[in-house]
């Protein structure tokens, strides 16, 4: 029997408010030291050999000390932490007095990136790197202790993605055309969706903004209580869409037992959570949009459709372009969608890649698979990143 | 010479003088119609929330139910000793909060500077460093969720706020570097070059400028991050196996996954949650929109 009561939010705020000052306090050594290394040059020449030597030593009690701090909270190395602190400040102390100011141009850039490259550091490269290990064991449930490594494994685990199946029916082919056709439907949908509500809402007109604001809300509405009310919808008795099926005299479809209709269902939701995104991506895009080329394009006698795909169309795509591809990589990645609505079934007929990683780590506990798994469907990301980046142009800005 | 133009021609373009009255009556019935398909769902949720609990499940399509009651939100707030119905509702959202406040808070501490210098410095390393934060705007959630989970597992922070809070952060953090510098890529750097010749350094032009300057985008990405993980429910499963931990999302699923009486609670706890975010959202969503199209076409 738990509620809420105040010594749970004491607690709690003691729990976070520890976790805020061991950031700080991480983010504080950091910089310390980078400044030192930035900052500071040896007084004497002969210092270097001690200046450059505890400068390297402490780069590795750094690294150490940041690993034990996250494993220290449960294991007995907490003296050892404590030592490593003591002796990682006192030698900047050192190396603080055996140097003198030097100037830099750069290094106040790498300070302040410092905390990210923190944040980065553990939150994705560590991660990343251990699903490059993990892929490369038998890990699961049973093996999860003490997983084996082996080159041997990897292997066998990235000859299963590609050949055996990614949850118990699915085989990886399978699930990589359905996720095609699901993002390709999607996108479409919402681009053209999008487009017509964005085309008739960019003129003057009463209550534009209501429109707007109501045209909005399925984007507006948190995304997991859109799909798991959604999911009630396609109740096969009081779903809405049946009963309206009903009421014009047509059969009900049993919507989440019929693989067929079951990805219809969740393609339908994803539809309707997805076009107001561009819907008002297109709309900022068509107020830029000078009012002159459509009179200059009147002139010239264009009619409607020659002005849309003339003028408007080549206009859009700077705006255009990132939002689809902003737009793919979403719905190739969204999991929430059909995770909450179908759950990827009836019989897997509705996973996407994401759906069975999920599932192939969190239902059936094949770690060392989904680890390679998640390496293949990076891959394929990491393919379309690099289109995206050469389509938007993204590559020059960066070096600009 | 003038052109006879087509219906459909009028319809997207309409004259320069104005839409004629006909055209005018066929778009706003197009708008009504496609603005009830977009709110029509979420007024079911609201329509289901004030169902009595008997009856939560219903062919009726109708919006205000005739027996309309409130006791399913009495029921989601404060449960119902006299049923043993307990109600968790507000340790679920003391849950969220904690987690998400502090998730959005530590996406802006860490990248506040870190975004400054991806703005204003040229340095080595910059490049690749920008085209790796692109790319983990890439990466699934899910991606990554299964190092994390065993890197968790490992640290004893299953069940944990900590926990969660790091899963969350490990899309935030970039996410708000990529904002933020897409923001301060707006601030002329004129400013800052002007206190430097009155003698300011470049980390005090930092922060007496730029800072106070910024406020309203730091507040913006704290929303975007807080509005991310809020509702947040795949990973929160992972994460959080024990009922005390749950957050909202993970509660309310509790009763969706029951039939009939259960409907009704999880509606109206939808909409308790639901509500506040999605104002939120509405007022917000001007600035995301301009972020997320700064970021990707300024690269």
């Amino acid at each position: 029997m738990i509620t809420l009561t105040w010594q749970r939010i004491i607690d709690s705020l003691g729990i976070i408010g520890e976790f805020l000052i061991v950031i700080v306090l991480l983010v504080a050594l950091l910089e310390a030291y980078l400044y030192l290394v930035f900052y500071r040059k040896p007084r004497q020449k002969w210092m270097g050999v001690f200046f450059y030597g505890l400068e390297v030593i402490d780069a590795a009690a750094l690294v150490a000390l940041f690993y034990l701090m996250l494993v220290a909270a449960k294991t007995p190395s907490a003296t050892l932490l404590q030592g490593g602190a003591l002796f990682f400040v006192i030698s900047l102390v050192v190396i603080f007095l055996l140097s003198t100011r030097r100037t830099t141009k750069l290094g106040l850039a790498y300070l302040l990136i410092a905390p990210a490259f923190l944040g980065i550091l553990f939150l994705i490269l560590y991660p990343f790197g251990y699903e490059i290990y993990l892929a490369f064991t038998n890990a699961a449930l049973r093996t999860m202790r003490h997983p084996a490594f082996g080159l041997q494994y990897g292997l066998t685990n990235f000859k299963d993605v590609f050949t055996g199946t990614v949850a118990h029916k699915a085989t990886f082919w399978e699930v990589l055309i359905r996720t095609i056709l699901w993002t390709v439907i999607n996108v479409f949908f919402h681009v053209t969706g999008g487009m017509v509500l964005a085309l008739l809402l960019n003129r003057p007109m009463k209550l534009r903004g209501l429109y707007r604001t109501l045209l909005v809300f399925p984007w507006a509405i948190p995304q997991t209580i859109a799909a798991m009310s959604l999911r009630n919808e396609f109740n096969y008795m009081y779903g809405f869409f049946n009963v309206m099926l009903r009421g014009v005299g047509l059969q009900p479809i049993s919507w989440l037992q019929n693989p067929h209709w079951a990805f219809v269902a969740v393609v339908i939701s994803n539809i309707w959570l997805g076009i107001p995104f561009m819907m008002v991506i297109i709309l900022g895009g068509l107020q830029s949009i000078s009012k002159e080329y459509y009179e200059a394009a009147e002139m010239d006698g264009a009619n409607a459709w020659h002005q849309f795909w003339n003028v408007t169309m080549p206009l859009l795509r700077p705006v255009l372009t990132p939002a689809i591809i902003l737009g793919s990589v979403w719905t190739f990645n969204n999991i929430n969608v059909i995770y909450l609505i179908t759950q990827g079934g009836p019989q897997e007929r509705t996973d996407i890649l994401v759906t069975s990683l999920y599932k192939a780590a969190f239902s059936f506990y094949r770690y060392g698979f989904s680890a390679a798994f998640a390496l293949v469907i990076f891959v394929f990301l990491l393919a379309f990143a690099l289109v995206y980046l050469r389509i938007s142009g993204g590559l020059k800005a960066v070096y600009e | 010479m003038q052109q006879k133009k087509s219906l459909a021609y009028r319809f997207f373009h309409g004259s320069r003088r104005g839409d004629s009255p006909f055209k005018r009556m066929w778009i706003h019935l197009a708008l009504i119609f496609s603005s009830i398909i977009a709110i029509y769902p979420v007024l079911r949720i609201f329509s289901i929330s004030l169902r009595p609990g008997d009856r939560a499940l219903s062919t009726s399509l109708a919006i205000i139910p005739p027996d309309a009651t409130l006791r399913n939100y009495q029921l989601v707030l404060f449960g119902d000793p006299s049923r043993h119905l307990r109600s968790d509702f507000f340790l679920w959202l003391w849950n969220s909060l904690s987690i998400t406040v502090t998730t959005a808070l530590v996406g802006v501490i860490l990248s506040a500077t870190a975004a400054y210098a991806f703005s204003r410095f040229r340095f080595p390393g910059r490049g690749p460093a920008m085209i790796f934060l692109l790319t983990t705007q890439m990466i699934p959630a899910a991606m990554l969720l299964l190092p994390i989970y065993m890197m968790l597992v490992r640290f004893h922070m299953i069940n944990s706020y900590l926990g969660l809070i790091i899963a969350y952060s490990v899309t935030s953090v970039p996410f708000s570097i990529w904002i933020l510098k897409g923001y301060y890529d707006t601030i002329p750097p004129d400013l800052e070059e002007a206190a430097r010749i009155d003698g300011a350094t470049y980390l005090s032009a930092f922060y007496r400028i730029i800072l106070p300057l910024s406020t309203p985008a730091l507040v913006i990405v704290f929303l975007f991050n807080f509005m991310g993980s809020w509702s947040e429910y795949i990973v929160a499963r992972v994460v959080l196996q024990k009922q005390d931990m749950y957050t909202w999302p993970l509660g309310l699923w509790t009763y969706a996954g029951q039939y009939t009486l259960a409907a009704g609670r999880f509606a109206a706890g939808s909409i308790l949650v639901a509500v506040p975010v999605m104002i939120l959202f509405l007022y917000s969503s001007k600035w995301l929109v301009s972020g997320l199209t700064l970021g990707s076409v300024k690269g």
